[in-house]
């Protein structure tokens, strides 16, 4: 069966939710769509793999995926000492790769299995921020047999990818509009002298006045929109700047349900036959 | 004459009006109109009051089927429908997984009218795209015990297993 869809109908958490539970294996590859890609500076489709209902792989599209290019991008890794072990292999399986990681003392059979662990951890983790993308599960497809494969229970990944989709969302709810532009606060809330900024809050700090819309500023620094709305919630917090509140509608309650028809078993039964014989 | 109501409900173009077509003795009294916005795309005309089927049990009894219409302006017949309803079937495209979040808020909305038994029927599953009962399932966010059925709407014989999925349904619970 076909697993075919939109993120904007059907979420990645809800697509892990359903592998999980489902045990299925294959791959889930997910197109982001334009609009998104430039927010997010993924210019390519993730591949997700699966066995049994455990993510195994992950990749970008395009994104070097060995295993020494892994251990670089997570940091445990040099790209001076990736370059020395790549020109000894002679297969380049992850297999190989990995011992001769270990053969030059680089790394541990742990500090590998934890390194891979961590990619997977943080590949996935960006599908929680993409609103929308198209989604193609395919059944029983594995990933290519040189790269390695770390199982992990994806119940832990969507708890973590919830959380962070929570924490988006609120972000999202905190500053629903990117269009507009930021103001320093007239009368700043906190005592200035105990704030310490980080470099990307004083980069936003750098770019406002009364032109720069929030979208804007976040194009100028590189920061997707999930980075620029947490720096810039970060500094409303702090009292440093101002921004309009969203209105919000206060939802109705509804009515209870009331109870259904009630029919005697006998009549039933009748109904049953009838449509039996149709 | 005892007359019995069932009412089949879901998204737009999920496939409402074919499932009464296909099991009503009388020709579906339609009262389709002409689509003027976007859905415009995805067919030509829509249900914009009700559907309206029967099935004569015997002399003494008559089933009625009633389809909702889709799209949500026209929400507010729905509650009128579900009035004194027997059971509902939520009709889902299965190739359409883009109308699954919108069959679970109809779902919902029909719960709240009624505590009346439900099924939920996978429409289309003779399509190659089509998502598998048990996908939807989890899909739609459904506890175990709901009933997810394969159905092809415009066959005769699926929509009798819905139906009868239903009254089997309906029978459970009433005797509990």
């Amino acid at each position: 069966m076909a697993l075919k869809g939109n993120l904007r109908d059907f979420s990645i958490h809800q697509l892990l939710n359903l592998i999980n539970l489902a045990h299925k294996t294959g791959s889930l590859q997910v197109k982001p769509e334009p609009v998104l890609r430039s927010a997010n500076g993924h210019a390519s489709s993730a591949a997700l793999f699966f066995r049994e209902g455990r993510l195994i792989h992950a990749a970008f599209e395009g994104k070097p995926t060995r295993l020494t290019d892994v251990m670089v991008q997570v940091g445990r890794l040099t790209p001076e000492q990736a370059q020395t072990v790549n020109a000894r292999s002679r297969v380049d399986t992850d297999k190989e790769l990995g011992l001769l990681l270990i053969q030059n003392g680089y790394l541990t059979q742990n500090d590998i299995i934890q390194g891979v662990r961590g990619y997977l951890l943080e590949t996935v983790y960006q599908l929680f921020t993409w609103a929308a993308g198209d989604f193609h599960f395919e059944p029983n497809q594995l990933p290519p047999e040189e790269r390695i494969t770390v199982p992990l229970s994806l119940e832990n990944v969507i708890l973590e990818g919830n959380r962070r989709q929570q924490e988006w969302e609120r972000l999202r709810d905190e500053i629903p509009d990117l269009e507009v532009p930021l103001r320093f606060a007239e009368r700043p809330s906190a005592n200035l002298r105990d704030i310490s900024l980080t470099r990307e809050q004083w980069q936003v700090i750098s770019f406002i006045n009364s032109k720069n819309t929030i979208k804007q500023i976040g194009e100028y620094l590189s920061l997707d929109e999930f980075q620029i709305r947490r720096v810039v919630y970060s500094l409303k917090r702090n009292g440093l700047i101002e921004m309009a509140q969203p209105v919000r509608v206060e939802p109705v309650a509804p009515r209870g349900p009331v109870p259904g028809a009630k029919l005697s078993r006998s009549v039933l039964l009748r109904i049953i036959d009838g449509v039996r014989r149709r | 004459m005892q007359t019995v109501k069932m009412v089949i409900t879901g998204p737009f173009s999920a496939g409402k009006t074919e499932f009464i077509g296909s099991i009503s003795e009388i020709a579906v009294v339609r009262t389709e109109r002409k689509i003027t916005d976007e859905t415009r795309a995805v067919k030509a005309q829509t249900t914009v009051a009700m559907d309206f089927g029967r099935i004569t049990i015997d002399k003494d009894l008559v089933l009625y089927l009633f389809g909702t219409p889709g799209q949500r302006r026209f929400d507010f017949m729905w509650e009128i429908l579900s009035e004194g309803m027997l059971g509902f079937v939520v009709m889902v495209d299965s190739v359409r997984p883009e109308t699954f979040r919108e069959a679970r808020s109809i779902l919902d909305t029909f719960r709240r009218y009624s505590e009346t038994p439900f099924v939920v029927a996978a429409n289309k599953q003779d399509h190659p795209d089509a998502w598998s009962p048990e996908d939807m399932k989890i899909a739609l966010g459904l506890d175990d015990g709901i009933k997810v059925l394969p159905c092809i709407a415009n066959q005769k014989e699926s929509v009798k297993y819905v139906l009868l999925e239903l009254l089997y349904t309906i029978l459970e619970r009433a005797q509990d």
